[in-house]
C-alpha cells in the first residue's frame, strides 16, 4: 500500500510541477488552484505512504537515503503548505515542488532499506531526522534567495513581466531567507551532535573525519558564518541570497557524495 | 493663418532629450519672445513638463512654421541640432493640432491617462502666455476650450479615478521591495509637485515616518508639518539618506543632486538593507550610475512610465469616451474658427456698402439743395435700402453656409466679388482679426481659383 500511495504522491506532484511552472509564466488563477490541489493531495498521499510504511515495517529498520529523501521531500512540501496558507504566496510552489518532486524521484531510484549496520536505530533516527530538517531549512533558504535573485534582477532592469507581478517583496524574500536559516542550523547543529554520538555508539569515536563527516562539518562552519556576518556585519540581501545559494549547492553535494560512496545511512 | 503643434512627449523622446528641451519657468518670458520673434508665427504657447515639450502656435503658413518651430526648439540647448530633433518630433495643424491639445489636456495622452496635474501645467503655460502677451483671439479661445474640455472629461467619464499616477506607480513598485511599509521612512527631497503627491501616496499606505529636504529651510519646514515629518537640513540630506528606505527626489535643479557614492556610502551604512530612490525631476537630480550600486533601486520618471503602461487595460473604455468628447469639442472649435473667417468679412462687406451709400447720398443730396429736411431723408432711406437689399442675401448665405465644408470657399467668393480686399474697417474683432485678414488676402489667388464650381 506504502508503495501505491508513494507513485501516487511522485504522479501528483510531477503534474503540480509542470502546472506550477506554467503559472510562473501565465497570469492565471484556475492554474494556481490546480497546482496547489494537487500538491495539497500528493502531500496526503505521501503522508499515508509514510505512516503506512512505519506501521508495515514494525520492526524498527535504521533509515536509509530513500526514507531520509522522502522525509525531506514531505518536510518541503509541509513547510510550503503552511507558508501558503500563511501569506497566499502561490509563487513560492514553482521552486519548492519541483525540489520536493527531485528529491522524491531521487529516494524512488534508492533501495527502501540499507543494509543493517548498527543495533543503535534509535539515535540514527533522530540524527537523520534532525539533519534533514536543517536541511530542509537551507533548501527553503535557498529557495527564497533564488526567488529573490530573480526579483532582484527584475527590479533592476525594470522588466515588469508575470514573473515580477508574481514574485513578493525583495524584504519578504530576505526576511523568508533569515527564518530559514535562524531555524535550519540548530537543527543541523543537533543533527551534526547526534550524529556524532551514534558514531561514538557504533564505531567508537565521535569524529573520524571522513569526507561526509568533514563537509558536514564545513557546512556547519559555512552556514554559520552566514548567519553571523547577516547579524554583524550586514550580509542580508543579495549577498545572503547568493551565500545561501551557494550554502545549498555544497549541502546537496555532500549527499551525492555519500549516497555515491552507498556508504548507507547519512553519517 | 493655421493652428500648428510641434514638440515631443514621452512617447517619442527619451528623458535624455526631453530634459535637454525643458524650459524652466524664469525663461519661459524669454523664449516666448523668441518664438513670437520668428516671422510668420502670430501666436504661441509654450508647454514644457517632465513629459512633454510643445509649442503650439499660430503660422501663416505650414511648412514654414513647422520649420521655424523646430529651429526654436533646436535652439534651447546648444548640443541640439535641428536634425537630431526630427526623429523625436511630431506635427499636427488644423483640427489634428486642436485634437491633440485637448487630448493632452484632459490627459488622454500622458504618462498616466487621467492624470490630473497635466490641466494645471496648460492653465500655467496659459497664465504666463497671457502675462507676455504671446497669445492672441485663436489660441486664447483653443486653449480656455481645452481647459473647458478636460474639466468635462474629467467630470463626466471615470478616468481620473481610474487612473494609475505616476506617483502611486512609486508606492506600487515600493510594495515589491519593502513588504510593509508602515515602518519604513521616506524622505522626500524638494518640493516638486509630483513628489508631494506621491509622498501623500506613501503615506495614505501606510508610511509613518517622513523626512523633508528644501533649498528653502522655511520651505522644508512647512511641508515637514503639513506630512506630519521632520526637516532635514538641505546640506546635510546626502549624510541623513541612510536613514531613508524610499528616497523621493524633485527639485528643480539642473544637476545631479545624488551621486553613486551617496547611495553606495549610505547602503552600507544601512547594512545592506535596500533602498528605493525614485527621480521624478526632468532633468534628472539623481545620477543614473546609482543603477550599479547593489541593494539600491533607482526608478526615473521614464521607469515609472514603463510601469504604468501595463496599467492601462481597466481605463481603456474610459478613455474612449473620452476621446469622444474631444471629437465633438473639436467641432465646436472647427465652426467657431471658421466664423472667425466668416465675421470679418461680413463686417468688411457692411462697411463698404455704408461707405459706397453714404458717399453716393453726399453727392446727390450736394446737387439736390432745394430738398425739404423730410425729402432728404427719404432719399436717404432709399439709398439705405437698395444697398441692404443688394448685401442682404450675401449675408446669410455666407453666415448660413459658413460651417460647410465649403465654408471658406464662400468667403473667398464674397471676398472677391466685393472686392473686400483691403478689409478696411474691420475693426470688430480687433487686431488679431485684421491681420488675419490680410494674411488670408495674401494666399488667396489659389484658394480663389477653387470656388467657380459652386
Amino acid at each position: 500500500m506504502a508503495a501505491m500511495f508513494f507513485m501516487v504522491t511522485m504522479a501528483l506532484y510531477f503534474a503540480a510541477t509542470v502546472s506550477f511552472l506554467a503559472y510562473l509564466l501565465w497570469p492565471s488563477d484556475a492554474l494556481s488552484k490546480a497546482s496547489l490541489g494537487m500538491t495539497a493531495v500528493g502531500f496526503a498521499a505521501h503522508t499515508i505512504a509514510l505512516v503506512a510504511r512505519m506501521v508495515g515495517t514494525a520492526d524498527v529498520s535504521p533509515p536509509g537515503f530513500h526514507e531520509a529523501l522522502s522525509f525531506f521531500s514531505w518536510m518541503l512540501i509541509l513547510v510550503f503548505l503552511a507558508v501558503e496558507f500563511r501569506h497566499r504566496l502561490h509563487v513560492l510552489g514553482s521552486f519548492i515542488v519541483p525540489l520536493a518532486l527531485v528529491s522524491l524521484v531521487s529516494a524512488a531510484a534508492l533501495p527502501e532499506t540499507a543494509p543493517t549496520l548498527s543495533p543503535v536505530f534509535r539515535t540514527l533516527w533522530v540524527h537523520v531526522t534532525l539533519s534533514m530538517l536543517g536541511t530542509v531549512g537551507f533548501a527553503i533558504a535557498f529557495v527564497a534567495g533564488l526567488m529573490y535573485l530573480i526579483q532582484d534582477r527584475l527590479l533592476k532592469s525594470k522588466r515588469f513581466n508575470v514573473l515580477y507581478s508574481k514574485l513578493p517583496a525583495l524584504d519578504f524574500l530576505d526576511h523568508l531567507n533569515q527564518q530559514s536559516i535562524v531555524m535550519g542550523f540548530p537543527l543541523l547543529t543537533l543533527g551534526i551532535i547526534t550524529g556524532a554520538l551514534s558514531a561514538e555508539f557504533s564505531r567508537g569515536s565521535y569524529l573520524s573525519w571522513n569526507p561526509e563527516q568533514t563537509w558536514a562539518l564545513v557546512t556547519w562552519v559555512f552556514y554559520f558564518a552566514v548567519l553571523l556576518g547577516r547579524l554583524t556585519v550586514g550580509w542580508r540581501a543579495k549577498r545572503a541570497a547568493y551565500l545561501t545559494i551557494i550554502g545549498f549547492a555544497g549541502v546537496i553535494l555532500t549527499l551525492i557524495g555519500v549516497v555515491l560512496k552507498g556508504h548507507g545511512p547519512v553519517s | 493663418m493655421h493652428i500648428v503643434v510641434v514638440g515631443l512627449s514621452h512617447k517619442t523622446a527619451p528623458v535624455e532629450i526631453r530634459e535637454k528641451l525643458a524650459i524652466p519657468e524664469s525663461r519661459m518670458g524669454e523664449a516666448l519672445a523668441r518664438l513670437c520673434s520668428y516671422q510668420g508665427v502670430r501666436e504661441g504657447i509654450l508647454l514644457s513638463t517632465c513629459n512633454r515639450v510643445e509649442v503650439y502656435a499660430v503660422v501663416d503658413e505650414i511648412e514654414g512654421g513647422y520649420g521655424r518651430i523646430q529651429e526654436f526648439l533646436a535652439d534651447a540647448h546648444l548640443s541640439l541640432s535641428s536634425e537630431q530633433l526630427t526623429p523625436h518630433l511630431y506635427w499636427h495643424q488644423g483640427d489634428r493640432a486642436i485634437s491633440h491639445l485637448f487630448r493632452v489636456a484632459s490627459s488622454l495622452d500622458s504618462m498616466i491617462v487621467g492624470e490630473s496635474q497635466i490641466l494645471g501645467q496648460i492653465k500655467d503655460a496659459f497664465e504666463i502666455a497671457l502675462t507676455h502677451k504671446s497669445t492672441g483671439i485663436i489660441l486664447n479661445k483653443v486653449v480656455k476650450k481645452a481647459i473647458s474640455v478636460a474639466k468635462r472629461v474629467r467630470t463626466e467619464t471615470k478616468i481620473a479615478e481610474m487612473a494609475v499616477s505616476v506617483s502611486y506607480a512609486a508606492v506600487e513598485l515600493a510594495k515589491k521591495i519593502f513588504s510593509d511599509l508602515s515602518e519604513k521612512t521616506v524622505l522626500l527631497v524638494g518640493a516638486g509637485e509630483m513628489a508631494k503627491l506621491a509622498a501623500r501616496h506613501f503615506i495614505a499606505s501606510g508610511v509613518r515616518h517622513v523626512r523633508v529636504t528644501t533649498r528653502n529651510p522655511q520651505h522644508g519646514m512647512e511641508l515637514a508639518d503639513r506630512f506630519g515629518g521632520t526637516a532635514v537640513p538641505f546640506e546635510q540630506f546626502r549624510e541623513d539618506m541612510a536613514s531613508a528606505d524610499i528616497v523621493l527626489v524633485s527639485t528643480g535643479a539642473a544637476h545631479y543632486l545624488v551621486s553613486e557614492d551617496d547611495v553606495q556610502r549610505s547602503v552600507k551604512q544601512r547594512m545592506n538593507r535596500p533602498m528605493f530612490l525614485i527621480d521624478i525631476s526632468v532633468p534628472r537630480n539623481i545620477d543614473p550610475a546609482v543603477r550599479h550600486v547593489d541593494n539600491a533601486f533607482l526608478f526615473d520618471i521614464d521607469d515609472l512610465k514603463a510601469r504604468v503602461e501595463q496599467n492601462r487595460g481597466g481605463r481603456l473604455l474610459e478613455a474612449e469616451k473620452a476621446e469622444q468628447m474631444v471629437v465633438d469639442e473639436v467641432g465646436i472649435v472647427r465652426q467657431w474658427l471658421q466664423s472667425l473667417e466668416v465675421t470679418p468679412t461680413i463686417m468688411a462687406l457692411r462697411t463698404k456698402a455704408d461707405e459706397i451709400k453714404r458717399a453716393e447720398v453726399e453727392k446727390t443730396l450736394g446737387r439736390l439743395a432745394n430738398l425739404s429736411e423730410s425729402e432728404r431723408e427719404l432719399v436717404e432711406a432709399m439709398a439705405s435700402s437698395i444697398v441692404n437689399k443688394l448685401i442682404h442675401n450675401t449675408m446669410v448665405t455666407l453666415k448660413t453656409e459658413v460651417n460647410s465644408s465649403d465654408g471658406a470657399a464662400f468667403v473667398e467668393a464674397a471676398r472677391r466679388f466685393f472686392s473686400l480686399g483691403d478689409a478696411a474697417g474691420s475693426s470688430v474683432n480687433g487686431s488679431a482679426v485684421e491681420s488675419h485678414i490680410q494674411s488670408r488676402e495674401e494666399t488667396t489667388p489659389k484658394a480663389g481659383a477653387k470656388t467657380p464650381d459652386r
